[in-house]
């Protein structure tokens, strides 16, 4: 049964105030709060089995490197990756996307064509951008309608035997649109292109398949999930990784070194050079699991019924406008109010101790689209309640008595 | 008046309010006040690097004196502007360069000096000290 009241009493930052107020945290697709029982695999780590792994004979380092493949694995099995190696530890999206970008520098030439959508993060262009600069390929934007929705003829049409790559957020992190992914990948393979779907903002709302996707590889950060800052991962298919050239050389990714050549090690080695975030990977195992123990068909329901309560309360608020409106969507609310700058809001907001984000959100190509600066961004997460939405709403209401 | 002067002067007008949406209000209030930037002047060029919000800054030498103009297009931050170029505008640049900005804190606005602070105070003090030593250079 979820009981939300039961599941805020997990996370001990939910008790504390800001600004003498007690801390409204709306800020949840920037960076989840992290459950006590996270809090307590980290603190476990460092207090009884920290050590280097893979590579001591002693019983730390066992149990370290134990503890870490088993996170690999609870995550492997969430995503329903075939295989463990599949799943590479990085630093977050940005480091795993990366990885593929790089990669892919060996596989594309000139005149190739890359695909973005219109709403990606930027974290999600610059690497291509980089990658095309590198290799002369062309990169094409999907667009997107005002809803935020994709156009998806426009995609069909842009979809021809140049096509190598392409390049989508599962969920947009501005607008909150789930995209339709099933179809693009699909139609992708139709072309032979390899699809890379980011899947930062989905994770902390839904289950991603990656089999039944048919994906090529899927990206996600553990900081959004419940879990530690710097930890990540990157699927991909053991074909596509096999293929990749290594991202970073170093410790751990090699098989065999001389000075005259090294052999690679085999996956997930291969990209995890260097001594990882143990604990973080070990975090990140923990905050699934957490997650899963609540269930992400409960949390789904319940974020639905938030973001549908908040939705319905902002928009009784006169001159207030909602970005990114499509059918399908989560529990994200950017928006604005007529005359007043976003920055405006937010800063007023913060002193009432609600923690909004506001400003392009790393996304200034829909911020273009809209010929908009940026918005006020409330992303609400399984553990916000209806009365925070309430205190949100009168906050809007108290900023915009003193800013109009 | 001095800089000193003047600034405790705002300290001063701050003081009398017990929280903080009076005193965001007086500041809101003070944005208005702001010797607005000539139009011709809204370049890009002129625009503070590291605030989430634009503002835009001129300089120009009167006498042996900088005068300040600005706007933003977000109130808070206007009002912001609006207190700095108070204190600074209308001194010598020798003055402007050695200037203390401790009166931020003193007048609650502590939260805005944080280098994460997307307003970007501390690159508006930046770059009206860069103007400062600009123009001194061309005074010497």
């Amino acid at each position: 049964m979820f009981d939300v009241q039961k599941i805020r009493k997990d996370f001990p930052i939910l008790g504390r105030e800001v600004n003498g107020k007690p801390l409204v945290y709306l800020d949840n697709a920037a960076t989840s709060q992290t459950p006590q029982q996270v809090i307590d695999v980290i603190v476990d780590y460092y207090q009884n089995y920290n050590a280097n792994i893979h590579r001591g004979v002693h019983a730390l380092s066992q149990e370290a490197t134990d503890k870490y493949e088993q996170a690999r694995v609870k995550i492997q099995k969430h995503f329903n990756a075939a295989k463990p190696h599949e799943i590479i530890f990085t630093s977050g999206t940005t480091h795993s996307i990366n990885i593929v970008a790089n990669g892919f520098s060996s596989f594309i030439k000139k005149d190739d064509e890359i695909l973005v959508s219109a709403m990606e993060h930027h974290s999600n262009i610059v690497p291509w951008q980089m990658l095309c600069e590198r290799t002369g390929a062309v990169l094409k934007v999907i667009p997107m309608n005002q809803e935020g929705e994709l156009l998806m003829d426009v995609y069909y049409k842009l979809l021809s035997d140049k096509t190598k790559l392409i390049f989508c957020n599962h969920i947009s992190n501005a607008l909150g649109t789930i995209n339709p992914i099933e179809e693009i990948i699909e139609k992708a393979h139709h072309v032979g292109a390899a699809v890379l779907i980011d899947g930062a903002q989905a994770a902390p709302h839904l289950v991603a398949d990656v089999q039944e996707l048919d994906v090529d590889f899927y990206t996600v950060s553990a900081h959004k999930v419940c879990g530690p800052t710097g930890q990540g991962m990157l699927y991909g298919k053991e074909e596509w990784l096999n293929k990749l050239p290594p991202y970073q050389g170093g410790g751990e990714m090699i098989a065999e070194v001389t000075f005259e050549k090294t052999t690679y090690a085999d996956l997930p080695h291969k990209f995890e050079a260097g001594t990882p975030n143990i604990c973080g990977g070990i975090a990140f195992g923990a905050a699934i699991e957490y997650m899963n123990a609540i269930g992400f068909d409960a949390i789904a329901e319940y974020e639905h019924e938030l973001l549908e309560y908040a939705t319905k309360k902002l928009l009784e608020i006169k001159g207030l406008k909602i970005y990114g409106t499509a059918k399908n969507k989560t529990s994200v609310i950017s928006f604005n109010i007529e005359g007043v700058h976003p920055y405006d809001i937010g800063s007023i907001l913060d002193k009432l101790g609600i923690a909004v984000r506001t400003g392009h959100h790393c996304a200034q190509p829909i911020m273009d689209f809209y010929k908009i600066p940026g918005t006020v961004r409330a992303s609400f997460s399984f553990y916000n309640t209806k009365n925070e939405v309430d205190i949100l709403v009168d906050g809007v209401v108290r900023a915009m008595k003193m800013l109009l | 008046m001095q800089i000193q002067e003047i600034q405790d002067e705002i300290v001063d007008e701050f003081s009398m309010f017990e929280d903080w949406m009076q005193r965001y209000e007086y500041m809101i209030e003070l944005g208005k006040t702001l010797p607005l930037i000539d139009e011709q002047y809204k370049t890009d060029d002129n625009i503070i690097k590291g605030c989430q919000s634009k503002v835009w800054v001129h300089a120009e030498l009167v006498d042996d004196k900088l005068v300040f103009t600005a706007d933003s297009d977000a109130i808070i931050t206007k009002g912001i502007i609006a207190i700095l170029i108070r204190s600074f505008s209308n001194q010598r640049p020798a003055d402007i360069i050695e200037a203390n900005t401790d009166f931020i804190d003193k007048i609650g606005l502590k939260e805005h000096l944080s280098p994460t602070r997307a307003n970007g105070l501390v690159s508006m003090i930046k770059q009206l000290k860069l103007y400062a030593v600009a123009y001194q250079t061309q005074l010497n």
